[in-house]
């Protein structure tokens, strides 16, 4: 770690390098560990420090930390590798000193994320929580010559910062009451008094982090502020943190499960629901990028809930299949997720703009970029072969095997969740098939796209890495849900638990039977085509205009125009405003006129800026109390005092 | 087995269409291999390629083509089993047949026409609003049996201890044609015999298809009518019963449908486009009807 600081020292060129070779040994440091805790099931523990335990940080990586050390390890080096390119525009316009902070702080960002996996104690894991949001913090202000960026920052640095509070908050109640200061002894806490309560502190603490709605106005503003490697990881893994937190917590928590379960499960539902329609109609291609995050964040919800509930009612199949299902979408988001970003991010770089109604017909300037969007907006829409399909495919089966011998109340729950997702797996169709076709497919709607040119190699190798496990996890996935299984059954103590899951490695393996018929199908009918063409004329011509002979790029479908049906029917919750001017009845001649449409985030602007508007209201108010005088303040001092003195007196404290 | 019933009804299923429709129309019409004729045609024919496209518009056909046959894969055919059959291979389907879609509709934004955008826009949002149907039927049939493949759910539903089970498959069969007639791009939601580009749904995002790849389009189409058929067919006729009635149970079905889908098409008009998130609701709502009539049939739900 002391070593990231030589980054400052070197000579601009080989400040990449060197952060290069920190983060691999970082990586090859952590990761061995953590694949040796996945293999052999047993906890590594990390100790040498040769004082007694109570100052003493505790540090160990069971199954749980093994897992996430895992993902946020390759989309960090990912990224790194991604930057290279990325950056090397701002090494003419950024100072030397600034190039050393961005990097420093990546690198800082993901030794503060494989530590907060590490660290088990209260006190260490809340140190390294906010380390990951000061280095994060650092990265998304890169840009900090543009006003917006600084904001978008500074928004990001207070919300984590309420969240972090909720944080302290619950882990002092669980220290004053029960004395525990580590995560593995909540339970002493748990077993005791009412669970909900304290787990509500927590998810509220990890759920700021994670970007469930109501919780989420800081992702849409701080995703596109970061630079697109940074966005890409903090999107991609670092909100992921979150989800670890509320995992960790959830091992230990022993009653009002039911309770905890629609919690999570609402949430969820909400997040994944409104985060895709406001991702349907964004025009920033990174703002939909962020709303998609809380989508997915929501589907990640939805198996932790299904799996609470589960717990709740002993049924071990809804809890198998929820929290594996949960954890595998995990890993998938944090793929996809982060290549989105990246392809993005170099759609960014080369035209400038992040405004999807400018772009299109990129495919034919950037080949390998726009196939590498495709295949991960088909991942994230959940689409076979990929991996999308898999986690999504194991939440569905955990919920129809559920609905099985569900009482009343359960099978309600679960159809609602179906259709929640379902309707969530049909918006996201919706959103990524405008993305990706706007962006990529069609003609160029502005100039900007045509002096376009594809990304050098180092940024597309990370994507083509990433594609690569993409596509595995969709061909082979008993790999990786195989030891999710075992380690979920081992968490909850569920009994016969490899009588439950035997069935599901069978099904898994019959998936990878089909998607490779489907695969092979496939690629047999496009050899087929070639054959059958090879002999027949091929024309090239232009698209048919139905008639019109002039068709120009701007009678395209824009961004706006996709997106107008769905935000005709869903303008409640979206809050969508048109602004065109009126064209007068005598204009005979059309003169230029503009259309714009703005959406906003109805959640937030009702249940964050309305409360936090009055909030401040009363505290303006509050600052006439703030005189200056030095003979006030201790006229408060002193009023306080004598209120102390009269609690105290009538025992009321 | 599946497959072989399914390639062959898909054959004759336009077919029938066409002829019921002349029928109706007291036209001479068509004959019953037109639209096998007209295929043939195409597949002799060279392409024309819009410059604006790229690969993803020559992959669509044939993603589309493969991903429906994958799809039918996993659905048995009356006494034979399903060539592969898992836990939840239900939501696979529903899948699979979404990935064709994902495709057919970034092909039609890669033309750029502005058309074929409307159309895929359309298709995308009738799509969204088709899929809880789907998924709230396929979970109601999930609880009544217990089951979450195809296969075992349709011998679960026929227990003999299910004894109102006539009730909800109907209900289903009912819900299922409309699926159909959504997912085909038939009457009411869209008309594929409209001259107007602008009221067009699918037919306007196959607009820039030529030759080897319209046909690839138009056989999906057709294999998709016999898949949900044969769906409904399943979900009508006991698994129980001898072969051969079965058999013949099946071309009845097959031919019903198409006549049925002849018949709305003569009689009825297309619903007016803005129109059709309500007429796709009303699905949905339908489904979660046969789910409450399903709740009251086991008795978890205790009326009075």
């Amino acid at each position: 770690m002391l070593a990231s600081t030589g980054v400052f020292f070197l000579p601009l060129r080989w400040k990449h390098l060197w952060s290069l070779i920190v983060a691999l040994t970082a990586v090859a440091l952590a990761c061995i560990p953590a694949a040796e805790v996945f293999i052999q099931g047993k906890d590594f523990v990390i100790s040498g420090f040769n004082v007694p335990r109570n100052t003493a940080p505790l540090l160990f990586i069971d199954g749980l930390s093994a897992f996430f050390i895992l993902i946020v390890s390759f989309t960090w080096l990912a990224g790194l590798i991604y930057a290279k390119g990325y950056l090397k525009p701002y090494f003419e316009t950024k100072t030397p000193i600034q190039i050393s902070l961005h990097l420093f702080s990546y690198l800082w960002l993901g030794f503060a994320m494989i530590m907060v996996a590490v660290a088990q104690d209260f006190l260490s894991f809340l140190i390294v929580w906010e380390l990951m949001t000061l280095s994060s913090f650092i990265l998304v202000i890169f840009d900090a010559e543009e006003r917006s960026v600084l904001k978008a920052g500074i928004n990001y640095l207070i919300q984590m910062h309420v969240g972090l509070l909720f944080l302290i908050a619950a882990m002092l109640i669980a220290d004053t009451v029960s004395s525990v200061d580590e995560f593995r002894e909540l339970g002493a806490y748990f077993s005791v008094h009412s669970n909900f309560i304290l787990f509500l502190l927590f998810f509220v603490g990890f759920g700021i982090k994670a970007g469930f709605i109501p919780f989420h106005s800081w992702l849409p503003k701080a995703h596109p502020a970061a630079p697109s490697h940074v966005s890409g990881v903090m999107s991609g893994v670092m909100i992921k943190m979150g989800i670890y937190g509320i995992l960790r917590v959830l091992l230990y928590v022993e009653n009002d499960l039911v309770n905890i379960g629609l919690l999570i499960l609402g949430v969820s539902l909400l997040s994944g629901i409104l985060g895709v329609l406001q991702a349907i109609v964004q025009n920033d291609i990174k703002k939909l990028l962020a709303y998609s995050s809380i989508e997915n964040i929501g589907i990640i919800g939805i198996g932790i809930g299904l799996g609470v509930i589960g717990l709740a009612t002993e049924n071990p199949v809804l809890t198998l299949l929820g929290f594996s299902g949960a954890l595998l979408h995990t890993l998938n988001h944090s793929l996809f997720k982060s290549m989105l970003f990246f392809s993005a991010g170099s759609v960014y770089k080369s035209t400038h703009t992040r405004n999807i109604n400018q772009l299109g017909g990129l495919m034919k300037k950037m080949p390998y970029t726009g196939m590498f969007f495709i295949i991960g907006s088909a991942a994230i829409c959940g689409l076979p072969p990929l991996n999308g399909f898999i986690s999504e495919y194991l939440i569905y089966s955990g919920m129809f095997a559920g609905l099985g011998n569900a009482s009343f109340y359960e099978t309600l729950i679960l159809i609602f969740s179906i259709i929640g997702l379902a309707l969530i797996g049909g918006l996201a169709l919706f959103a990524f098939t405008k993305a990706a076709g706007i962006i990529f497919l069609g003609e160029a709607r502005s100039e900007k796209v045509h002096h376009a040119t594809e990304s050098p190699k180092s940024m597309l190798w990370p994507l083509f890495a990433i594609s690569f496990i993409i596509f595995i996890i969709g061909l082979a996935p008993v790999f990786f849900a195989a030891p999710l299984f075992s380690m979920i059954s081992q968490w909850f103590n569920l009994t016969n638990a490899s009588i439950v899951s035997a069935p599901y490695i069978l099904n898994l393996q019959d998936i990878s039977i089909v998607v490779g018929i489907f695969v092979l199908l496939t690629i047999l009918i496009l050899i087929w085509r070639k054959m059958h063409l090879k002999n027949k004329p091929t024309e090239k011509g232009p698209t048919w205009g139905c008639g019109y002979t002039a068709p120009t790029a701007a009678l395209q479908y824009t961004s706006t125009s996709y997106a107008d049906n769905i935000a005709g029917l869903a303008q409640p919750a979206l809050g969508l405003k048109k602004e065109l001017p009126i064209i007068e009845e005598n204009d005979l001649f059309p003169v230029s006129a503009t259309f714009k449409t703005t959406p906003h985030d109805v959640i937030q602007e009702k249940w964050i800026d309305k409360p936090t508007g009055i909030i401040a209201e009363w505290l303006k108010k509050m600052a006439r109390m703030q005189t200056g005088r030095i003979e006030h303040y201790i006229l408060y001092a002193f009023a306080f005092m004598i209120l102390i003195f009269i609690l105290t007196y009538f025992n009321l404290l | 087995m599946t497959i072989v019933f399914i390639l062959a009804s898909a054959i004759v299923f336009p077919g029938i269409i066409l002829r019921a429709k002349s029928i109706l129309a007291g036209r001479k019409g068509p004959g019953m291999l037109q639209p096998i004729k007209d295929v043939a045609l195409l597949f002799q024919k060279g392409n024309v390629i819009s410059t604006t496209t790229s690969v993803i518009f020559k992959m669509a056909p044939a993603v589309g083509l493969a991903s429906v046959i994958s799809a039918i894969l996993v659905l048995p055919f009356g006494p034979f089993p399903a060539l592969v059959s898992f836990n939840g291979d239900i939501v696979f389907f529903a899948y699979m047949l979404g990935l064709g879609k994902f495709f057919l509709i970034l092909a039609a934004l890669d033309t750029g026409s502005a058309f074929e955008g409307m159309g895929a826009n359309r298709e995308a949002l009738y799509s969204m609003l088709t899929e809880p149907a789907f998924f709230i039927l396929t979970g109601t049939l999930a609880m009544l049996t217990g089951y979450t493949s195809f296969n075992e759910i349709l011998v679960g539903l026929y227990n003999p201890n299910n004894s109102y089970i006539l009730i909800y498959s109907i209900l289903s069969v009912i819900i299922l044609a409309q699926i159909m007639q959504v997912e085909n791009s038939r009457l009411p939601v869209d008309d594929p015999k409209t001259h107007l580009e602008l009221t067009m749904v699918h037919e306007v995002m196959i607009l820039d298809y030529s030759g080897f790849d319209k046909a690839l389009i138009h056989i999906t189409s057709w294999i998709k009518f016999a898949m949900y058929s044969t769906l409904i067919f399943d979900v009508l006729i006991p698994v129980r019963w001898s072969i051969t009635l079965q058999l013949g149970l099946f071309a009845l079905v097959i031919v019903l449908m198409a006549v049925y889908i002849g018949f709305i098409e003569s009689f009825k008009a297309r619903n007016k486009i803005g129109r059709n998130p309500a007429f796709l609701f009303t699905i949905s709502s339908l489904a979660l009807l046969a789910f409450v009539v399903a709740l009251i049939l086991t008795e978890k739900m205790i009326v009075l």
